[in-house]
């Protein structure tokens, strides 16, 4: 095991790249230009300009080469360089958003907090709230509790977020006035009152975005359960005389987890990826809403950046999932 | 006696009241919700409005437009004009002097040289500024003296205001950008996102495309301004969750451009937090014909260029029938409400440049009818369908995506169908529709379609580079990789005489009719460009929040120091 | 099957019960897929039939009666143009179930494809999951854009521009969804590869392809299942984001998804114009989800005896 994760890492570099030069691709070929958000009053000529000033004018390869050194080789020793105040990286250009021309790598740091408090708590709630539900669900098929939770879960997840965020704006934050219906990314949290505040402001995401969460892993809980209560291994464990809950919780369980570790682990990348609907209508301004607006104003060196950390977790959280499956089945090698 | 005592008293305690309000920050705190978030606090940089209006509370120009259209001093002392000597009898320079004692908020005098050097700042061939246009002409900028600067133009300007006016010509700092000119503008983010200003409000925290939050400016001219003490700016969402969070549940104060269905607006505003306010500018919904061949069957390069008259749309009867099929009544009632008129003109104000032309506001269907007849368009099939010489008068209409568009098309399609003309309709995502690339059929410049749908305006008051766009040379095609403001491809000498005239003539009476003039000659002379709707803007405040007036020729917020709340 | 049915044919036996009827008599007792069933059928025959039945036009802007509520004219009410709703419910079931079941199949027959032949072939698995990676990690919209840009008008012109779009839309959500159905049926592949009755299947030296239809493929259906399900949700909202960002079908073209998404800034105004179309998705996304229950358990030989 410990050899294939070796061997996984070493060919990821090498796929990572590849991904990197996709996205770079991508991102080129797509119609659109930095400058559509302007306004029409701005003449043509000095929209021109404008372009050759954010470098549009260099040929691709010369672009993707430098956004490769930007990010390899600039922002890591600049990190370094502000941990312990070296100054390695001298005047080397960092990777400048064309909207805010700042660094990209300060306004994602400072988006992050925001995406992980509210995407990464509803995707740990979903995640908590889920598993319960799918087992006592499959163990007691068709009862008046799996039959409630297959409702609400399947509406669950046929309602999408640009509906169930306003209508719960409309309940809590308009009719009854008990929520802010806009999220204060200034907040600090320093005493009781701020933090009750930042659950307030925090509550009515969290829940839209966990409802989601929810509904599919506990689908494929539930599912994946199912198909093993049957199993011939089952009958002998309980003819050997074990007791319903370790036959369910310990046997049962582990061995329905293959799936549902898969979707989990599927999931926890886009927590960095922020969630783009959500983070829109309840004004949150995480990663997804900063993905979203860089898309549409078009800069190229934002969205390839976020697009690439996002895939460089991908990477990553997969092959935990794969490490994981020969965890929970010992019988699965990798040679 | 008594009562007039009383009376007395009352308008006395009235007029002492604004005074009592008045001192520096006594209002507390302020929020403001644009759902476009700013990103970048320098106009330099970026032409976005959202960008152009929040930096208008930190920094400011020589002179704003009001409500009416009309320059009034903010860093200078008055305007200049030819009558008091400010501006040249022939027209080739102009003199501001700055107010005496003006500081900036880091405590150093505002002089000149600051002035100056925002001109090389723009006009730096390397910088890529976003509002070059404004310094077209200008043959340089020099400081008279401490206070006096002399701005002088290679030819004769009939509109010399254009530099440093207005939320995209504010003054800024020298001894904070001075490192910044040219390519290394972008590396200069502490000044982009915190310019020194002299405005009512410094920023304490920018955090890009989300929030802003800011403090009155303890140096600010005005000691007794401005009323709040903080501000918050929050940007993103939506504008029915800005106008939401404004009008329902009263969270905000202040809330920016709500485009939104009429009968949503209103019923927002039955919840009583706030009002919304409407202000018309010049901001014009139209039809834009395209008078070149669009069709897909042309080799690519010869599409759309002038290359090939457009088959249908040449004949300015068809053009015509399809501006009178349409209701504009009704497309304001069901698009726009308090927030739009209809209009047939493509400079709808200031006043003195606005043609009278109001013929197009009736609907008129049979008299389009009997257009298309006479212009040999019949249904000849009977499916409904007018053709000619074999060919089906169908027509594809394309515009940007967004609610209220989707619902003219659907409408005008409708008319159409009356009077016998099929219509495609077809939608682009706005940032690839507004967008120039050359590489992408979907643009408006390319105009791979028979009739787009857009709004456009001109920035201040004076319409001329606005009404320059309809030159043969400004049309787009392949040599300008697709580049160029001419979207119809109009091409008449006569109308470029008109334009030439215009450009010599400085006297404001003369002007206005030759405006009007150029006006009629693209709408109701050829119905080229077909206007719909001119579009106000709509915004709302709080029951609380005083002082506002909504302004439509600059940033909306230029008056912010007024701003107060109502106890 | 066929195989096996073709060969009784030849020694003249007379055609056996086929196991397709144990597997309805098997659904027939579940009585949530039968009423699954039921409700898709109804809402299948109130789309397809009912524009044929319904004087209304989906398009027709009646400007006279706009905004109104339940009536007897329009059951349903009209929207802010004076559209009769029940017409654009029925119009855009029909785009929104047609692209849902159509990018739902393709993107499980190409998730399912991958991920039994990376879970099923150990030398596949290394090149076809840094596909699917590649694929998780490609960002969403500009990806559309550029297939829009790219291919919008050459297909509007092959086969009209509705067909052509209905195409594109349904590929470009198929081909960027399957990359979870394929990670989830490869990861239970690896496990039941190592299962005592694949091993024993293997050691008689049954080939990869009946091993794969026979064994593998009856043991995942039900995450497949689940995919399935939640595919159509899927797709039907994914094509609604798509045509709000200009990239689906043209604008007078109703589909649930948009008209959801139109309603939303009036919910406060009239609920039923939200209501109705959510209720309407939700209802198919249950409906499909019963009988994709039903069908796993009817499918499941171990359940079906009993």
């Amino acid at each position: 095991m410990f050899n294939y994760t070796v061997r996984r890492l070493v060919v990821a570099v090498p796929t990572l790249l590849f991904i990197s030069l996709i996205i770079f691709l991508l991102l080129d070929l797509a119609p659109g230009d930095p400058m559509a958000q302007m306004p029409l009053t701005v003449p043509p000529e000095v929209k021109q300009k404008m372009r050759e000033a954010l470098g549009l004018g260099e040929p691709i390869h010369v672009r993707y080469l430098l956004w490769l050194k930007q990010f390899f080789l600039v922002e890591p020793l600049h990190i370094f360089d502000s941990l312990l105040g070296t100054d390695l990286a001298g005047d080397a250009q960092r990777i400048i958003s064309w909207q805010t021309r700042s660094p990209v790598a300060d306004i994602i740091a400072q988006r992050l907090p925001q995406t992980l408090w509210v995407v990464g708590l509803a995707y740990l709630v979903g995640v908590l709230i889920a598993l319960p539900i799918g087992i006592i669900s499959a163990y007691r098929q068709y009862s008046v509790f799996d039959q409630a939770g297959t409702f609400v879960s399947m509406i669950g997840y046929s309602v999408p977020p640009f509906f169930s965020g306003v209508l719960v704006i409309v309940i809590f934050s308009v009719k009854l006035q008990w929520f802010p219906s806009v999220y204060d990314t200034t907040h600090n949290v320093v005493d009781w009152d701020s933090f009750v505040h930042q659950l307030r402001q925090m509550i009515m995401p969290v829940m839209v975005l966990a409802l989601q969460t929810t509904a599919q892993i506990s689908r494929f809980m539930r599912a994946s359960m199912l198909d093993n209560l049957n199993q011939d291994y089952v009958r002998t464990a309980r003819a050997k005389g074990m007791t319903e809950p370790t036959v369910v919780l310990v046997h049962v369980l582990r061995n329905s987890m293959i799936p549902v570790v898969t979707v989990i682990a599927l999931g926890v990348p886009t927590i960095f990826g922020g969630a783009i609907i959500t983070e829109q209508v309840f004004k949150v301004n995480g990663i997804g809403q900063l993905l979203i607006t860089a898309i549409y104003a078009n800069d190229i060196p934002m969205v390839q950046t976020l697009a690439f950390i996002f895939a460089v977790l991908i990477v990553l959280f997969n092959l935990i999932a794969d490490v994981l499956y020969g965890v929970l089945d010992p019988r699965i090698r990798y040679e | 006696m008594k009562t007039r005592t009383l009376l007395l008293g009352t308008a006395a305690l009235l007029a002492l009241a604004p005074a009592a309000l008045a001192e520096r920050g006594s209002d507390g705190h302020v929020n403001i919700i644009y759902w476009q978030a700013p990103s970048i606090l320098n106009p330099y940089l970026s032409g976005g409005t959202k960008d152009v209006e929040s930096s208008s509370l930190i920094i400011e120009p020589l002179a704003r437009y009001d409500e009416k259209g009309n320059l009034v001093p903010y860093l200078a002392q008055e305007i200049p004009t030819v009558g008091n000597g400010g501006v040249s009898a022939d027209l080739t320079s102009i003199t501001w002097k700055l107010k005496e004692g003006l500081v900036w908020s880091d405590g150093t005098a505002v002089t000149s040289a600051d002035v100056v050097f925002t001109g090389q700042y723009c006009m730096h061939p390397e910088g890529g500024c976003a509002q070059l246009a404004k310094f077209e002409g200008v043959d340089k900028i020099e400081a008279v003296d401490d206070l006096t600067v002399k701005i002088t133009f290679k030819e004769p300007k009939p509109n010399p205001y254009l530099p440093f006016t207005g939320g995209q010509g504010p003054v800024i700092q020298k001894a904070q950008f001075e490192n910044c000119l040219g390519a290394k503008a972008p590396e200069c983010t502490e000044a982009n996102f915190g310019p020194i200003g002299t405005g009512p409000f410094v920023v304490t925290e920018f955090r890009p495309n989300d929030v802003i939050q800011m403090k009155a400016n303890d140096k600010y001219r005005d000691p007794a301004k401005p009323a709040f003490a903080t501000l918050t700016f929050k940007g993103g969402g939506d504008a029915a969750a800005a106008g939401r969070a404004v009008l329902e549940t009263g969270e905000y104060d202040y809330a920016w451009n709500l485009q939104l269905a009429p009968d949503v607006l209103a019923g927002m505003a039955k919840a009583g937090k706030g009002v919304p306010m409407a202000a018309f500018g010049s901001l014009v919904e139209r039809l834009e014909m395209n008078l070149t061949d669009p069709s897909p069957d042309l080799p690519e390069g010869e599409r759309s260029t002038a290359k090939h008259p457009h088959p249908i749309l040449s004949d300015m009867r068809v053009r015509k029938a399809l501006s009178m099929a349409i209701d504009r009544n009704l497309l304001v009632e069901i698009g726009y409400g308090q927030a739009g008129r209809p209009t047939c003109n493509l400079v709808p104000a200031p006043e003195i440049y606005a043609s009278d032309n109001t013929d197009c506001l009736v609907q008129d269907v049979e008299g389009a009818k009997a257009l298309l007849e006479e212009a040999g368009w019949t249904d000849t099939n009977g499916d409904g369908v007018r053709d000619k010489d074999g060919r089906k008068l169908s027509l594809l209409y394309q515009t940007s995506t967004n609610a209220v568009r989707q619902d003219f098309q659907a409408l005008i399609k409708q008319w159409w169908a009356e009077i016998g003309v099929e219509t495609e309709l077809k939608n682009i995502d706005a940032s690839v529709f507004f967008g120039g690339d050359p590489g992408s059929p979907d643009t408006f410049q390319k105009f791979y379609a028979d009739i787009e749908m857009y709004a456009n305006n001109f920035d201040g008051t004076d319409p001329e580079p606005y009404l320059s766009a309809y030159t043969c040379a400004k049309a787009p095609r392949p040599e300008t990789q697709w580049q160029g403001e001419n979207i119809n491809r109009y091409c008449n000498e006569e109308y470029e005489k008109v334009l030439a005239e215009l450009s010599r003539t400085g006297e404001l009476e003369k002007r206005g009719e030759l405006a009007a003039k150029l006006n009629d000659m693209v709408t109701k002379e050829s119905y080229v460009v077909v206007p719909l709707v001119d579009r106000g803007r709509v915004s709302a405040r709080s029951n609380s929040l005083g002082g506002v007036i909504l302004n439509t020729w600059d940033s909306e917020l230029w008056n912010i120091a007024d701003w107060h709340r109502i106890k | 099957m066929n195989e096996a049915v073709t060969t009784k044919r030849e020694f003249g036996l007379p055609p056996p019960r086929s196991q397709w009827w144990d597997v309805w008599d098997q659904f027939r007792t579940h009585k949530g897929a039968l009423a699954g069933l039921a409700i898709f059928t109804a809402i299948l025959l109130a789309v397809v039939i009912g524009p044929w039945l319904w004087p209304y036009d989906p398009t027709y802007a009646d400007l006279r009666s706009r905004n109104a509520g339940f009536s007897l004219v329009h059951p349903f009410g009209t929207d802010q143009l004076g559209r009769d709703l029940l017409a654009r419910m029925m119009a855009g079931g029909m785009v929104s179930l047609a692209v849902g079941m159509t990018a739902m199949l393709l993107s499980v027959v190409l998730g399912t494809l991958i991920g039994v032949v990376a879970g099923y072939f150990r030398r596949l698995d290394g090149p076809l999951m840094r596909l699917t990676d590649l694929f998780l990690a490609l960002p969403l919209l500009p990806l559309l854009l550029v297939m829009v840009m790219l291919f919008r008008e050459a297909l509007s012109r092959r086969f009209g521009p509705e067909t052509g779009i209905f195409i594109l839309i349904v590929t470009a959500i198929g081909i960027t969804s399957w990359m979870h159905t394929a990670r989830i049926v490869r990861g239970e592949v690896l496990a039941l590869k190592e299962r005592e009755f694949v091993l024993a299947s293997r050691s008689i030296g049954t080939p990869p392809r009946r091993m794969i239809t026979r064994h593998i493929l009856p043991n995942v259906m039900s995450p497949i299942m689940v995919s399935a399900t939640l595919g159509i949700a899927n797709a039907i909202i994914t094509e609604s984001a798509l045509s709000f960002l200009g990239l689906g079908f043209p604008p007078d073209f109703p589909t649930w998804g948009r008209l959801l998404f139109d309603a939303v800034d009036q919910l406060q105004l009239y609920p039923s114009r939200v209501i109705l179309p959510g209720v309407a998705i939700s209802l198919t996304v249950l409906s499909v989800n019963y009988i994709g229950d039903g069908l796993r358990d009817a499918l499941d030989p171990r359940i079906r005896g009993r």
